[in-house]
């Protein structure tokens, strides 16, 4: 596999699949305005993943759709945190503040690729995530400095995701050896910082875990990608050749 | 000017002008109807999003359905303008006490029923709303400026899925008739009841709040739909429609029907309404997170 190729993926699938989540919540928000606030981040995460998708295609000559609706659970080389299946309104929430913050600072730094398409995604992207790391974190302490129950329900949140965190920050040969790469070990300080004053500041403990999950950069998933892809690919599947 | 007199020179009522009590609850009814048919008409287009066949549409229809969200939040603040409460008007949904359009209690069987929805139901939803435009309220009919804007937008792109569908496979065109066939009566229906049996019209009229008749506005969607169906190359399901000097002649749908889903007895009456009960009961200690903690920071202020 072209290591471009390889790289772009995974910063797609990740998009993608956050994508299919968060538009889960789509008619089923807290509140009105929050279905319109969900909707947005969905489209936006949705918009990073058409772009990344069309970009890694056009090594192979696929289309976004080809690698979005005709690949298989081993080739998705999205992180776990991404795949989860929704929880309650704090466990999205805290999902947000983690993919949000590490999605910031990796398109921060990509905005100075030596791709440049690369550089041109991040550099739209940055902005849209900076929304959704507010969002998150205005979410996060409302919920954690609010009742006693959404306190309780932020910290279940919180804890529930920390053990999906680390995967985020792996390096591995192939981001090291690509210019265009950003080394995502790289960002783990900055992004360990950001999110524990958000959680100090919303009065929640900070998370621990003696366990870290790992494999999506490999295709290895969680039992729940199967259902997630089955839902987003059947329609497509079902008419083979088709176009929509 | 007095109340009368700004109707009879086709003026603008705004929130402080003084309005009888009938003209502001006709319309306290009517705008909470329309908002609660706004946020109940997510759920049948939202089943698709996540299996929507390629990622363009599904970013379409993700837009359309948070349009949809928006267009409720905009019509509920038209409503409070009259003096009411969103939350209590989501109360009265929510027990049943106020009602939103029956066609969103028709199910969303295929991908094609998304095409159809955006075709004929907003494309009935604009022949209904246009007129709004006019209508003597002022932020209602400023609201309506605004979601009819969209709603085309919504038809275009609900007739240009339908299209797409009929120029591919024979499996696909199948599923544009088979869309169009359980679509066509609801949609008709969307206009109310004939005429002669429709009870809030005449009032209406003479308040500046609604311009044409049911039937009419029937008429003039039969009309623009019929031969974008030709164009579709679909036929629709009725076997007395005659082109007939410029008009269609229809068969009326059966409002036997209607009446029985208005009642509550439509294929999804209890799923929508039970789903949006559910979402906002879920939500309830989310609200009540946000509303202790805008507290406890205007206490820190203080």
């Amino acid at each position: 596999m072209n290591d471009l190729f390889a790289y772009t993926l995974r910063l797609g699938d990740d998009a993608l699949i956050s994508a299919q989540r968060t538009a889960e919540w789509i008619a089923a928000a807290p509140q009105l305005e929050e279905d319109v606030a969900l909707g947005n981040i969905g489209l936006d995460q949705l918009g990073q993943a058409r772009s990344l998708l069309q970009y890694a295609g056009s090594f192979d000559g696929r289309t976004e759709d080809d690698l979005a609706y005709f690949r298989d659970e081993r080739d998705f080389l999205n992180v776990q945190l991404c795949e989860l299946p929704n929880g309650d309104f704090a466990f999205a929430m805290a999902r947000l503040l983690y993919f949000a913050t590490y999605q910031h600072l990796l398109y921060d730094e990509l905005r100075s690729s030596a791709d440049e398409t690369l550089a041109g995604v991040a550099g739209k992207a940055v902005k849209e995530v900076a929304y959704h790391v507010d969002h998150a974190t205005q979410w996060v302490l409302r919920l954690g400095d609010g009742t006693e129950e959404s306190h309780r329900r932020m910290q279940a949140g919180l804890d529930a995701l920390w053990p999906y965190t680390a995967e985020l920050f792996e390096s591995d040969s192939l981001v090291q050896r690509l210019p265009a790469a950003v080394d995502p070990s790289t960002l783990s300080a900055a992004w360990t910082d950001r999110v524990l004053g958000v959680i100090d500041e919303s009065t929640c403990e900070r998370p621990s875990s003696s366990y870290q999950h790992t494999g999506g950069r490999l295709g290895r998933h969680t039992e729940h990608m199967g259902y997630l892809l089955a839902e987003l690919q059947h329609v497509a599947r079902s008419h083979p050749g088709a176009t929509w | 000017m007095d109340f009368q007199a700004t109707i009879d020179a086709d003026g603008r009522i705004e929130p402080r002008d003084a309005m009888p009590d009938g003209y502001r609850k006709t319309l306290i009814r009517q705008i909470a109807q329309h908002a609660h048919s706004e946020i109940i008409g997510m759920q049948p287009e939202g089943n698709w999003i996540s299996r929507a066949p390629s990622l363009r549409r599904k970013a379409i229809l993700m837009a359309k359905v948070q349009d949809e969200a928006g267009h409720g939040l905009y019509l509920y603040a038209a409503a409070e303008t009259l003096g009411v409460d969103r939350a209590d008007l989501l109360d009265m949904l929510h027990s049943g006490r106020q009602k939103y359009s029956s066609i969103f209690n028709y199910p969303t069987l295929t991908w094609a029923d998304i095409g159809a929805i955006g075709w004929l139901v907003d494309g009935a939803a604009i022949v209904n709303q246009v007129p709004l435009c006019r209508c003597s309220y002022g932020p209602y009919a400023r609201a309506m400026v605004r979601v009819c804007k969209e709603e085309s937008f919504h038809q275009r792109q609900g007739f240009e899925i339908l299209y797409t569908l009929c120029n591919g496979t024979p499996g696909q065109k199948a599923m544009a008739q088979d869309a169009l066939n359980r679509w066509w009566w609801p949609s008709l229906m969307m206009f109310g009841p004939p005429d002669t049996a429709s009870t809030h019209s005449e009032q209406s009229m003479a308040w500046g709040i609604k311009r044409h008749s049911n039937d009419e506005l029937r008429q003039r969607f039969v009309d623009m739909t019929v031969p974008q169906a030709d164009v579709l190359g679909l036929r629709v399901p009725d076997d007395g429609l005659v082109h007939q000097d410029g008009r269609y002649r229809f068969t009326e749908p059966d409002y036997t029907e209607l009446y029985d889903v208005v009642k509550g007895n439509g294929p999804c009456n209890q799923q929508r309404l039970s789903h949006r009960v559910k979402a906002h009961e879920d939500g309830a200690w989310v609200r009540e997170a946000a509303a202790a903690y805008a507290a406890k920071k205007e206490a820190r202020a203080a």
